[in-house]
């Protein structure tokens, strides 16, 4: 009888290799993903380590390799940051705030939050050409820094929108209703309450999207900021670098020494980088702990 | 502070007040909608001053873009290509591996891995684009010169690696969620079933969570359409309508920021080229974008 | 001009030495401020740059922005008013005249330095001794047929010929299609095409077959990538060097290279200052960086042509060609 039936334990051991091995190349893979990351650290680190010392640090950009440095585009990008954050921060809070808190939920509401979703898939070259449009061109702010911290505020506009609403949502809605069985309004409750108790993960998304920022390069490019620039910006309407923008700048030329140059350019970035992310991370356990 | 039994709320005096500040926020709010309006009326309308100069079907189905020497040819096939191939060649590369790590991540991977690689891979996220760009010219460009000699210094082969990485993180991270998202119930009644752990991810848990699964393509593809810095110092700067992975390709995105690296002067046909091609690549990703939206809605299976 | 790193060291702290010696002895120890915005031609930018670099020791607190949209694109922004200085691998054209006649905007023609306009090859090329202007001509006139490298010459390879060379809104690409082809703008559009000569010494030295042309100081910086290729322009086979160009045998790729200032941007100080410090230093810049200085006559003569606002071009009138007699052109 059993001879004519195919049952599964037939060829069980069969199956159960099939699986070994599928699960062995899923693993191999998911290394394979975190190896190449190592790869690409390892190899702007060797690159670049031998240029990185204070000196790179604090010179102006040279035609000769020994002499250049970042100090212009540290700054720039620094200067970038604040920028970003003082336009950035208030309108997307106040928009998270507004849809989470404020809205009667009708239709308004749900066409704001398509428009947001929407915009986070834009790519980042097309904020630049609106930027150029825009800033540059129809209001006449040139290659400032004013023109592309306002671009870039665009840009991570959604993501900050996005990650506040996410943090605005976590908040138990009982802290909500005791205010509101207190008499309080809804602005007083979410300003008084709300706010204050999804502080972290608003801080969280805001530093994330400020770091993804910092690292984009076309819209800079597009708005004009790929010029020589040996000087530090001393106000918003000033010409500026950026991090991402002397790397490229150094990448595009042919000798090795700057592409060396590009990669201790790029260490810098990825420092910035970390620092932000570290006290993004730092601030969500802080206070994590202190809500607890 | 004031109490709330010292305010009388009816008051007409915290009315208003409330109504500024709500306004004020709704104002906020409304800059989203706005920022998609002007974005839209901008690229129409520089568009539309480039198509009363050139025919659409020029720009459609020309395959030759030449647009800044005389005679000029204003047809958008090799920029369209260009960017097709790079997405295919990271999506080839991305796709398979970004699921295969979500399903280690999700099915097989023990607490304390998902603790080391889930990190990881959100390093491998965030890493700036110009970057993949200087790794893509000074690692991987040399690596592959060495293996097949014929390849050009600027090649598409580049940089379909390059985005590939890019995008894998993002496949692996959406997917991860979907597959998570699937109830363990459905996994256990497999394995009652008897059931090996590879059918019951391939049959049970990649199908639960197909939609979720399918949407993080469409994102990682989108994004890959959208990546500009990459291909433009790897992947190089001349149009070429063939399919080879080993010459030099140019993309929307590269053709973009080539033009404007001159600082292009407001007016003038290659003004208007730059906002035809750029509201190309709008359109093209926000269809991307909405459908991929619209599989998570319609095809979410909810089970409990 | 092969300089090792300590040889580039040396000489590259001899001059700033000197430079800053020389400048601060030249110019009042007044202490200026204000911008001073350059932009044009990437062939003319390695001296824009030095200049820029040295100027920064000599006068800290004037912000020098040097961008690089090609001769083209700097003139456009030139005559809308966007920036003071333009530089030029090329006299401004007869259309950009009349816009300038039109918009009232004034133009001082100053020329920096010579250049060798370089035809280069793949290192890996063996097959290419010389190049007349005919073949050059026959390789990149607008509907040309050619291909591969025997279609130049015969006995040459079957290799696929790949072009590299500046888009349409460079000087390099103006002067060389109008000398090489007749006509400025005349060429065929299938080939790399990049503002920036940097991507297209990447390309070159990377590509077997590749040929590519721009300014000489990126091949005298590129030395160890690429090989230079000598033309024979009926007088046989001339290579760029420091004496060809200068003596005018190198024909017909020698040119002069400009900056044009704008008179109204000179009634700045910092304006005036950095472009008297830029004639001044341009002998010495300029043969660092890669190209030849000109005669001290012809700097002497653009210092008075900024010292009296002397407007208006040398060349158009009675269809002077460009490479003629610098010395008469600035009396």
């Amino acid at each position: 009888m059993n001879s004519d039936l195919k049952l599964a334990s037939d060829n069980i051991k069969a199956r159960h290799r099939k699986a070994k091995l599928f699960r062995m190349f899923c693993a191999g893979v998911t290394w394979m993903g975190a190896g190449l990351l190592a790869i690409l650290l390892i190899q702007v680190t060797v690159d670049g380590i031998k240029w990185l010392d204070y000196q790179f640090l604090t010179s102006f950009p040279s035609r000769f390799p020994y002499k250049a440095g970042v100090k212009s585009a540290l700054v720039g990008t620094l200067w970038l940051i604040v920028m970003i954050a003082m336009v950035s921060i208030p309108i997307g809070v106040a928009t998270a705030l507004y849809l989470e808190e404020l809205s009667r939920k009708g239709k308004f509401a749900k066409l704001i939050e398509i428009n947001i979703s929407n915009l986070a898939g834009v790519p980042s070259i097309v904020y630049g050409i609106i930027g150029l449009a825009i800033f540059v061109r129809g209001l006449g702010l040139e290659r400032s820094l004013l023109s592309g911290a306002l671009t870039m505020s665009l840009l991570i506009l959604p993501v900050i929108i996005i990650a506040s609403r996410e943090a605005i949502k976590t908040v138990p809605m009982s802290i909500r209703q005791a205010a509101f069985a207190l008499g309080a309004t809804r602005w007083q409750t979410a300003w008084a309450h709300v706010l204050p108790a999804s502080f972290p993960g608003i801080l969280t998304g805001v530093i994330l999207a400020l770091s993804r920022a910092i690292g984009e390069t076309a819209p800079l490019i597009m708005i004009g900021a790929l010029t020589y620039v040996a000087f530090l910006p001393e106000g918003p309407m000033d010409s500026f670098t950026a991090l991402p923008i002397q790397i490229f700048n150094w990448v595009s030329r042919p000798q090795q020494e700057f592409h060396e140059l590009a990669a201790g350019g790029i260490i810098v970035l990825l420092i910035v980088l970390l620092t932000m992310n570290a006290t993004a991370i730092f601030i969500r356990q802080k206070t994590e702990k202190k809500l607890q | 502070m004031q109490l709330a039994r010292d305010v009388d709320i009816t008051k007409k005096k915290v009315r208003w007040g409330e109504w500024m500040i709500e306004s004020s926020l709704a104002i906020c709010a409304t800059i989203s909608v706005v920022t998609t309006a002007v974005i839209i009326f901008i690229l129409a309308k520089e568009s539309m001053g480039f198509f009363q100069v050139v025919a659409p079907t020029d720009f459609f189905f020309g395959t030759s873009w030449v647009p800044l020497f005389e005679p000029s040819s204003y047809g958008v096939l090799p920029l369209l290509w260009g960017t097709l191939l790079i997405t295919f060649g990271a999506a080839l590369f991305a796709i398979p591996t970004g699921l295969a790590s979500a399903i280690y991540l999700s099915e097989y991977a023990s607490p304390k891995t998902r603790s080391i690689v889930k990190p990881v891979l959100e390093v491998l996220a965030g890493i700036p684009t110009v970057v993949y760009g200087y790794f893509a010219l000074t690692f991987v460009t040399p690596l592959l010169r060495m293996l097949m000699p014929e390849l050009q210094v600027f090649n598409a082969l580049s940089g379909a690696i390059v985005v590939g990485i890019m995008i894998l993180p993002t496949i692996s991270t959406l997917s991860d969620n979907a597959l998570r998202a699937v109830p363990d119930s459905l996994r256990q009644g497999a394995y009652a079933l008897g059931a090996t752990s590879y059918e019951v991810t391939t049959r049970v848990v990649v199908p639960a969570g197909l939609s979720g699964v399918m949407a993080s393509f469409l994102l990682a593809i989108s994004r890959a359409i959208g990546e500009t810095m990459a291909v433009t110092l790897a992947a190089g700067a001349t149009p070429n309508l063939s399919f080879t992975f080993l010459e030099s390709i140019q993309t929307m995105t590269a053709y973009i920021v080539q033009v404007s690296m001159g600082d292009t002067p407001a007016g003038g046909i290659a003004y208007q080229t730059l906002f035809a091609v750029a509201a190309l690549l709008f359109v093209i990703t926000l269809i991307l974008n909405i459908v991929s939206q619209w599989i998570l809605s319609k095809f979410r299976e909810e089970y409990e | 001009m092969i300089k090792s790193n300590f040889q580039r060291f040396v000489s590259g702290g001899l001059i700033f030495l000197s430079v800053t010696i020389f400048g601060s002895m030249s110019v009042s120890a007044e202490q200026l401020r204000g911008t001073v915005s350059l932009d044009g031609s990437s062939t003319v930018f390695p001296i824009s740059e030095a200049v820029a670099e040295e100027f920064l020791a000599v006068q800290p607190r004037v912000r020098v922005t040097v961008g690089v949209s090609g001769t083209g694109g700097g003139f456009k922004k030139f005559l809308a008013g966007e920036i003071d200085i333009n530089d030029a691998s090329r006299p401004i054209k007869m259309k950009e005249v009349d816009k300038a006649n039109e918009m009232g905007i004034g133009y001082i023609e100053l020329p920096v330095a010579y250049d060798g306009l370089s035809v280069v090859v793949n290192k890996k090329n063996t097959w290419v001794d010389h190049l007349t202007v005919a073949e050059l001509s026959k390789i990149w006139q607008p509907g040309s047929t050619v291909t591969n490298w025997s279609d130049v010459r015969a006995g040459w390879p079957e290799m696929k010929i790949r072009l590299y060379g500046p888009g349409t809104d460079s000087g390099t690409f103006d002067y060389f299609t109008e000398t090489i082809n007749g006509k400025s703008g005349a060429s065929r559009p299938d080939y790399t095409a990049n503002e920036d000569d940097n991507a297209l010494v990447q390309g070159i030295s990377g590509d077997e077959g590749s040929l590519g042309y721009f300014g000489y100081a990126y091949y005298a910086a590129n030395q160890d990538k690429l090989k230079l290729v000598p033309i024979d322009g009926g007088k046989g086979p001339i290579a760029p060097t420091q004496t060809t160009i200068n003596n005018g045998t190198y024909a017909p790729l020698s040119r002069p290279i400009f900056i044009y200032v704008r008179p109204d941007a000179l009634d700045r100080k910092e304006v005036r200052a950095f472009v008297d410090f830029y004639i001044d230093s341009a002998a010495m810049l300029a043969s660092e960086v890669g190209y030849i200085p000109l005669p001290d006559a012809v700097y002497a003569g653009a210092k008075k042509r900024i010292e009296v606002r002397e407007l208006g071009t040398a060349y158009h009138k009675d269809a002077t060609p460009v490479s003629a007699n610098l010395l008469d052109a600035i009396k």
